[in-house]
This record gives C-alpha cells, structure tokens and sequence, in this order.
C-alpha cells in the first residue's frame, strides 16, 4: 500500500537555471506532509521531481535520489510511466479531460493503462468516487460531461480519477487554491481520509491549511530572485506552527516575511 | 425637489438610435445625384462616393452633435461598415453571375451524363466524368496527404526537439508557397522519366503535394490549442505518451483537425494547372484513376472556356460546372462544421 519517500541530495534544473539545490527530506508512508514557503521557491518543482513529472517541462532534470521504499526513482532503466502509476498526482487547476464523461475521467487511468472487463470499471468508478466524496453528487449522471461539474467537483473528480489507478503516493499541488472555503473544507476532509490509503504530499499557500491537513510540515524558502529554492526546514506540524528552530521559518509563519 | 435643475454629469447629447441608417440612405442619395449629374455611368463609382460621403458625413454629424471622441468611435464604426460592404460585394456579385448563368443548364441530365461525342460548341453532353473524375482525384490526394500532415503535426507539437524540427516547419514553409503548376510539372518530370501517359493517380499525387503543409499548419495550430495541463493529467495517471497523445489530445482538437483538413479539401478540389498537366482531361467516362486521362472539374471549365471558340452552349456548360464545383467546396465546409461542433468538448451540465 503505501510507501515511504526517502529524498537524498535532490536539484533540478530548468535548463542551466537551477531551481531547488541539495534537497533531503523523509516522507513517511500514511501521513500528511505539507509543502509551504513563498511563491518560486521551487515547492511545486520539487513535488514534480517526486513522480518524474519535472522532465517532462522542456529542459527539466534532476539530480540526486529519490528513494520510494528503497528503490532510487531515477535509477537505471527506471520507466517514468510506471513511477507515475504509483505516484499519482492533483493539479492547482481541476482538469478533467473534456472530452470524456464523468464515468470516462475516472477510468481513463485503468483502460488507457490496458483492458478492463466494464462490471471490473463499473466497481473501481464506484469505489473511486466514493473515495474522493463524489458519488452521492454525481452517481445518477455518470455519463454527463465532467467538465459540467463546478470547480469543486472537478478537482473532487480529479481525485477520484488520481485514486482510481491506486497509487501508493499522492502528490497535491495546491489542490484549494482555485476553490471556494466550502469546496476547500470538502478537500481537507478528504484528505484526511485519504491518509489511512495514502501517503500524501501536499503543497500549499493557505498556512492554516497545511496546520489543519498535515502531520508533517516543509518550508521551503530562496536566498534571493534568481537562486535556487531550498529546505529550510522539515518537522511535525505543531512544531513548525509553535517553535520552530528556524528564524525565517517563524518569520513567514507570522507574516513578517519580506 | 431640485432634479430637474442639477443637469447630470454622464448623459450627453446622443445621436437617435436611427441616425447612421439615415446617414447611410442620405449618401446613398446623395451619391447617386453627383454620379448622375457629373454623367458617371459606372455603378462602382456612385458606390464609392456614396460610402466616402457615409464616413465623413457620420464623423461631422457626430462631432457637432455628441462631442468628438464619440465621433472618433462613430467614424471606426462606419469604416468598418464600409470595409465589410466591399468585401462582401464581390463575392455576392461572384455568387450571383455563376448561380444566375449556372442554373441554365444545370439539371439531372447535365450531372449524370458525360460529354461523350457531343462537340464542344454544340448544346447537350454532362459533367458526370468530371465530378466522379474530380471525386477521385480529391480522395486519393486526400488519404495521402491527410495522415502525413497529421503526422507531422503531431511530431512537431508533441516530440519534435531541436534541428530536425526546425528543418521540418521550415520545410513546411516552404512547401506552402508552392505554386500549384511547379508541383504539377515535377509530378511530370517523374512521368516522363518512366514514360507514362496522364492518368487521375498523377494528379492527385500533384494535389497532396499542394494539401500536405495546409493540413500540417492547421493541425500544428489545434494541438497547440490543447491545454498542457490535459497533458500532464494524464501523464500523472501513469498514461504512456503515444495514448496520451491518441486518446486525450487529438479527441480534445478532433473537431479542428477535420475543419483543417477540410478546408485543405476544398483548396485543392479547386486546382487546374496539376491537372491540366498530369490528368489531361477526356470527355469519356474512366472510372480509373490509375490508368488513361480523366476529367476534372475545374479542367473541364477551362477547356469548356478555352476550346469552345465562343459557342455559347459550352459557355453554359462551363458556369454550370462552376456552380457545382462551388457548390462541392460549401458542402466540404457545412459537413467540416458540423464536424467541428459535434466532436467540440461538451460543456453541458
């Protein structure tokens, strides 16, 4: 089920402009870590080095390891396709595929990942969207548009669709930034029923977000415009709200950042 | 009660909602008494007038009654008017010469039969060769051209890096500018090479030559379209990229794409000098394409035009054959929209 995350002297690049240098941390198997730290700071790179969706931006690389349950992610003859079946991902912006119905956007990952029998797609649609809290809302038009849905359901949708493929990792990229405090209280439930399945990395901007979702706690932070993003610091979330052993960390914890 | 007295800050005097139709009537008036009294005889001429009385009689109308940044906004608008009725006009007198001539001898014998041995100065004979020649053609190029356009596109949008990539847009550019009769005389060079006679297959390897960048250029310009965020969803969901790129972007740009390739259709199913050159024209009936010279649409109006020695029968022939050719390429177009809005991505709740 799910797997521990073990990141060891990570950097990527874009290009020749290095955006997150030297980059250790340990994400523990069914918790919560949160990602914070100001806007380029490189939260959102270093989450997409995480399931090798860093390379796919032009010019994006990586250095470093990335260990999930012992083996290096970026190893020799490593397929980034299977990394991604296992490290699922949810985007800032909802993006259901729109030319699919609701019941296509949670299967797509099973069929366009090989053949399913339908009662097999009917089962794993239910389960998903039950998992991510959709079904009541949707159960009697499954076949409708997802893109119909409001912005809550869809990003709603495009958990049930990152859940329906079971990864073992769940990778959000400021999955409320786009959603109103209703939908965003609905995602924050969610996730933490999501934990008891998942382990789950999460970036935010919303600071009492990432106190009230996570157990763990990462603030990423960069020396100046132009340097590469770096880990200040990674500890409990209460620890990080309360005391943390880092000046600047407290500093943009109580808004007297910049 | 004083609000009568304070006069408000944001009304101003305004023009009547009927005042640029009353503009519009006065230079039309107005254009055709100066034409008339000056002895101009050519409708262009009291046209113009009328249109450049119409511009600055709204702006100076405008100016002494609202103010002039109204004028300004007035006089944008009527020049966009104006552009629009020029650029509408030759078309609908375009439209209305070939369906006017056209319908003459335009009926179901007139499509169903072939010139056959009918002269080209007597009345009779049909265009049935042409259109099953022209249909044949068109196909052929069409399943050439179509997938390698699509192909490239797709290279270029999703894999293409580097050299190769700019080498293949810049070949593409320069495929564009192509003057149809260049790619029609090295299709003949080839042909005279192996010492072959004119046959429909040459002609629409001449067509595909013609239609390929079109369809790379629109296709390229609808996967482009594709937002990367559809991408990167799937990618996450551990999706491999070629059935990412078949079944979420080109479902997401299918409408466009068939617009694209449609419109490069319509675009070749008008050219004459490949085919002039390659298919030769026969006023039989050969249903094969790939053996012996065959007809075509836009050929059969030239040589109806050309070699008819004034007889007005093969004139007739001729518009009638125009206006179906026209009519071929709006079918081409209605059936590519109709595509395009029923594969559009639905929004519907």
């Amino acid at each position: 089920m799910a797997k521990r995350i073990d990141v060891s002297g990570l950097t990527a690049y874009y290009g020749s402009h290095k955006a997150i240098e030297d980059i250790s941390m340990t994400v523990e198997p069914r918790s919560v870590t949160a990602f914070i730290g100001p806007s380029g700071c490189g939260k959102s790179t270093f989450l997409r080095t995480l399931n090798r969706m860093h390379e796919v931006t032009s010019g994006g690389r990586v250095e470093g390891k990335v260990l999930l349950d012992d083996e290096d992610l970026y190893g020799q003859g490593i397929d980034p396709v299977s990394v991604r079946r296992e490290v699922g991902m949810v985007f800032q912006r909802p993006n259901p595929f729109p030319t699919m119905s609701i019941f296509d956007n949670v299967a797509a990952g099973l069929r366009l990942n090989g053949s399913y029998k339908k009662s097999e797609l009917t089962d794993v649609v239910e389960k998903s969207l039950k998992g991510a809290n959709l079904w009541n809302e949707v159960k009697d038009r499954l076949n409708k548009p997802g893109s119909g849905l409001s912005g809550g359901q869809q990003q709603r949708l495009c958990i049930a669709r990152a859940i329906a493929v079971e990864p073992k990792v769940l990778l959000m990229d400021e999955p409320c930034s786009a959603l109103d405090p209703i939908s965003t209280l609905a995602i924050e439930d969610l996730i933490g029923e999501l934990k008891e399945r998942f382990t789950i990395v999460i970036v935010t901007h919303n600071m009492q977000q990432a106190a009230r979702v996570s157990d763990r706690t990462a603030f990423f932070n960069l020396a100046a415009v132009g340097q590469p993003g770096k880990l200040i610091e990674i500890d409990e979330t209460e620890r990080i709200f309360s005391n943390p052993s880092v000046q600047a960390t407290e500093d943009y914890i109580s808004g007297r950042f910049g | 009660m004083s609000t009568a007295a304070t006069a408000s800050t944001l009304k101003g005097a305004r023009l009547p909602k009927w005042s640029p139709y009353a503009i519009a009537a006065g230079s039309v008036a107005l254009g055709l008494g100066i034409s008339f009294a000056a002895g101009l005889e050519s409708s262009i001429q009291w046209a113009l007038i009328a249109g450049l009385l119409f511009v600055l009689g709204t702006y100076v109308i405008a100016a002494r009654v609202e103010g002039r940044r109204q004028a300004k906004d007035r006089i944008a608008t009527s020049l966009v008017w104006v552009a629009f009725l020029l650029a509408v006009v030759p078309l609908v007198s375009l439209v209305w010469s070939t369906v006017s001539r056209g319908l003459k001898v335009l009926d179901f014998y007139f499509l169903s039969h072939s010139m056959g041995l009918v002269a080209d100065s007597e009345p009779g004979g049909g265009i049935y060769h042409a259109i099953l020649g022209s249909l044949e053609q068109v196909a052929l190029a069409t399943v050439i051209a179509a997938p390698i356009g699509v192909l490239t596109a797709i290279y270029l949008v999703e894999y293409g890096r580097g050299r190769l990539a700019k080498a293949v847009t810049f070949f593409v550019d320069v495929m564009t500018g192509i003057p149809s009769i260049v790619a029609g005389l090295f299709i003949l060079s080839i042909m005279l090479m192996f010492d072959m006679e004119p046959f429909g297959f040459a002609g629409s390897l001449a067509l595909a030559i013609l239609m390929m960048p079109v369809v790379v250029r629109s296709t390229e310009e609808m996967l482009k379209l594709v937002p990367n965020e559809l991408r990167e969803a799937s990618l996450a969901l551990g999706i491999p990229k070629w059935r990412t790129i078949l079944k979420v972007v080109i479902p997401t740009s299918i409408g466009g794409i068939t617009t694209g390739i449609m419109l490069a259709v319509a675009r070749i199913a008008g050219e004459t000098a490949p085919v002039l050159l390659l298919v030769w024209g026969n006023s039989l009936i050969n249903a094969n394409p790939f053996e012996g010279a065959q007809q075509s649409l836009p050929l059969y109006i030239y040589q109806q035009y050309a070699n008819s020695a004034g007889a007005g029968a093969a004139y007739d022939r001729a518009w009638a054959a125009s206006l179906t050719l026209i009519a071929f390429v709006m079918i081409l177009n209605l059936v590519a929209r109709g595509i395009a809005r029923w594969k559009a991505p639905k929004t519907g709740r």
